[in-house]
């Protein structure tokens, strides 16, 4: 018998966990901006030094707290735009417990000290091996929902999601090619700078393809949704599509300017990098130019607020990669604070807004309520990550330019006019700024922790939304 | 991994550049439609999803397009002026490794009358110059004291140089010798040869020969001991031997730790210290020669104050 209800339960399991572990990662990120200040902070404590929770702030808040909404999110658009209840629901509960496993697998192994270093591919074979397994399974019931769709034409939040999913197989495999040694370590197939490039070749497109086309997804559901607007355009949605996945292959390189990378190389990572922008912006204004006639909502709806930001940040930060990829920009940028803050407007700005805003909408959804239990903390919500990434990111602007800028300082004679423990000293006040920032970006969080426990708490856990009969497209 | 050296490589990943550029070009022509007249309203599109999801289809934005269209065009010309077409050096010729190489000799030009003078003086007299000194004290804040310390005075493993103690030797010429090629410091593991309480004995006689709380009993048996392991590099009074770094065990000056416990866990253990050579730390940079020098004079000027 054809099944008459979505699957909201493994939604919700995902979209539970999301909030989960954003407290989680941005909590680590929080203890590593304080160790920045205040070296000791952890007692000299080898698991819990700066290098061994670095990677585990990284890839908690990409792979745990991103993740896990990409997956709630996308199970969800997936069923509700194809109306049909989800391909393999045994194995969607598999991805579940499986990438559940691997986060966990992950705070265990990284702050012992296994890691291939490989940045945001950290994480050792064995566990290479099970993302493998649990992605694969994903994309054969992500692509299994969308062939047994009822509708004619699939929506544009899956072409993103679909783009997503396969490249980050790709990427992913290609890139952790390795020859184990032990249970616990590996060594790269490749070597020297052309380990480096399929590194960067991997690592730009995990925000090309992770950060950037998967969160576009998100936003070309929730946005028309939420402001009960058509979308702007299905062309520009169409052309941003292919050039966007099109070029962002290409951008790699300008992660290795001025390095043993040949000259070519970087010359092609620059441009593709600044033919990038216009594809990036596409989706800046279909997302906001979707509003247009429903701008007053703005003021009174603060999910809205949250989306429509989280554009802003988009629109920003695709902006200032491209510049930061010129060679000359790069000269300055590179190995400063600056690339940090460039990071965090992505990855705050954007990345956790939109998926903090995509919450707000779904939670009471999965959970048989109208809205969140209360609307006014999602309010303060909103201005505390707001004025926290606005802290955050020009005190890292700040610090990144003047660390720029003292490095090449030089004096008549031709010595460096500061040591690099001066420029350090320097960077003090703008370590500060940057932990308050993240404090209110984190008590944030905290207060979405207390709504959304309060909105389960209130509701009912939803297992029998219906599949509308009729089909429209 | 192959190194693609045939040159296939160079044409293959020019043409599929500049095919992707231009497809890229012809894919947003095509795509592009006739701007909206004042008042007309943009197109509905006929499929819904999910209850309310639609789409309006406006053209595509024309500052968007000239966005669009110029980086396209800015990619082509960069790649005529600059290297980035397989082996196609670019009009300009220019190289990342040319670029540097010129900055290096502008510097070196530049830069060249200050350190002429102190070239031509001997370490001893450029230590004694303020201005020299100057500089000397920007270089060692530059390259030394990520170990010793901006004062200088090191740190456990790194040695002080500020206190007229020397494990090489402090006349400028060994000076320069320690700066310029870098020192290997190694002391051999000992633990397993001396066993548990034979490391405990030696490091007992040790402190005894500084003067140092010990146990007689244990010091005594170790004399022996420290005749037979280490006498060889440290000398049979304990003194030292500075053609091999192997420090003077009598005085105060102790640079992993002068108690029992540190001194058992660098005779059970070893110590591997080393100081990279600034000749290699300094790479190519301008007049490398005479920041040598200046270094020198500064390190040996640092132990010459009272």
């Amino acid at each position: 018998m054809e099944a008459t209800t979505y699957n909201y339960k493994v939604v919700r399991q995902f979209a539970i966990m999301t909030v989960v572990w954003g407290i989680v990662g941005m909590l680590v990120g929080l203890i590593l901006a304080a160790q920045l200040i205040w070296p000791d902070l952890t007692f000299g404590i080898e698991w819990l030094s700066y290098g061994r929770l670095r990677p585990l702030h990284t890839n908690a808040v990409i792979f745990a707290f991103g993740g896990s909404g990409l997956f709630a999110v996308s199970y969800y658009i997936v069923q509700r735009t194809c109306q049909v209840r989800l391909f393999a629901e045994k194995l969607a509960a598999f991805t579940f417990w499986g990438w559940t496993a691997i986060i966990v697998l992950a705070a265990i192994t990284l702050p012992l000290g296994f890691t291939s270093s490989k940045e945001y591919a950290e994480l050792e074979w064995p566990i290479d091996i099970l993302i493998a397994v649990v992605w694969v399974s994903y994309a054969v019931v992500f692509f299994g929902t969308i062939a047994k769709r009822k509708t004619k034409h699939i929506y544009v939040s899956n072409w993103f999601f679909g783009a997503y999913i396969l490249t980050i197989a790709l990427l992913h495999i290609v890139n952790n090619l390795e020859l184990p040694v032990s249970l616990t370590k590996s060594y790269s197939l490749y070597a020297g700078v052309q380990d480096a490039m399929v590194q960067w070749w991997y690592g730009h497109n995990a925000v090309g393809f992770f950060l950037t086309t998967a969160f576009l997804g998100m936003m070309y559901y929730f946005i028309p949704k939420q402001a009960g607007r058509p979308i702007y355009s299905y062309r520009l949605s169409v052309v941003h599509f292919w050039s966007l996945n099109f070029i962002y292959m290409w951008a790699g390189p300008h992660h290795l300017q001025y390095t043993a990378l040949p000259d070519w190389a970087q010359s092609l990572g620059m441009v593709f990098s600044l033919i990038l922008l216009a594809p990036s912006w596409g989706g800046m204004m279909n997302g906001i130019m979707t509003l247009s006639g429903a701008w007053h909502k703005l003021r009174t709806d603060p999910i809205l607020k949250f989306l429509i930001t989280a554009m802003s940040f988009y629109g920003m930060s695709t902006f200032e990669g491209p510049m930061m990829s010129v060679k000359t920009v790069n000269a300055l940028s590179h190995y400063t604070e600056w690339t940090i803050g460039h990071v965090h407007s992505g990855a705050l700005g954007w990345v956790a807004m939109i998926t903090i805003g995509s919450m707000y909408y779904l939670i009471p959804r999965l959970f048989g309520r109208e809205s969140m239990y209360s609307v006014k903390l999602i309010e303060w919500h909103f201005w505390l990550s707001t004025i926290g990434v606005v802290l955050y990111i020009a005190s890292m602007w700040i610090a990144g330019v003047a660390q720029g800028l003292m490095w090449r300082a030089a004096n008549p004679d031709g010595t460096l006019t500061y040591s690099f423990a001066q420029v350090l000293n320097t960077m003090y006040p703008f370590y500060t700024i940057r932990l308050v920032g993240g404090l209110l970006f984190f008590g944030g969080m905290l207060m979405m922790a207390y709504n959304v426990l309060k909105t389960v708490g209130q509701g009912r856990a939803v297992n029998d939304a219906a599949i509308p009969q009729a089909v429209h497209a | 991994m192959s190194d693609f050296t045939s040159g296939f490589w160079p044409i293959y990943i020019s043409v599929i550049t500049l095919v992707s550029i231009i497809g890229t070009w012809v894919f947003v022509k095509s795509h592009t439609t006739r701007k909206l007249a004042p008042g007309e309203k943009a197109e509905l599109m006929e499929h819904t999803w999910d209850g309310d999801l639609q789409d309006l289809n406006n053209p595509l934005p024309r500052w968007w397009l000239g966005l669009f269209y110029g980086t396209l065009a800015f990619a082509l010309i960069y790649l005529v002026l600059w290297p980035g077409l397989g082996t196609f050096k670019g009009v300009l010729g220019w190289t990342s490794l040319g670029e540097y190489e010129a900055e290096v000799k502008a510097a070196e030009a530049k830069f060249q009358p200050v350190y002429a003078g102190f070239m031509k003086q001997d370490i001893a007299s450029v230590a004694a110059n303020p201005e020299a000194r100057a500089i000397g004290k920007n270089l060692f804040l530059t390259y030394c004291s990520q170990c010793h310390g901006s004062d200088a005075a090191g740190a456990t493993g790194f040695p002080n140089l500020t206190d007229h103690d020397w494990l090489y030797g402090g006349d400028p010429d060994t000076i320069k010798a320690s700066i310029t090629d870098g020192r290997a410091g190694v002391m051999p593991a000992l633990g397993e040869a001396l066993g548990p309480q034979g490391t405990k004995e030696v490091a007992n006689y040790v402190l005894s020969l500084s003067g140092r709380k010990h146990d007689a009993a244990l010091a005594a048996a170790g004399r022996q001991k420290f005749a037979d392991n280490c006498a060889a590099c440290h000398g049979a009074d304990g003194t030292g031997m500075a053609a091999m770094g192997a420090p003077n065990l009598t005085d105060k000056v102790w640079l992993y730790g002068g108690s029992e416990a540190a001194i058992i866990e660098t005779i059970a253990k070893g110590r591997n210290g080393v100081m990279p050579g600034a000749a290699q730390t300094l790479g190519t940079t301008s007049n490398k020669d005479a920041k040598l020098h200046l270094l020198a004079a500064y390190v040996y000027g640092l132990s010459q104050k009272k």
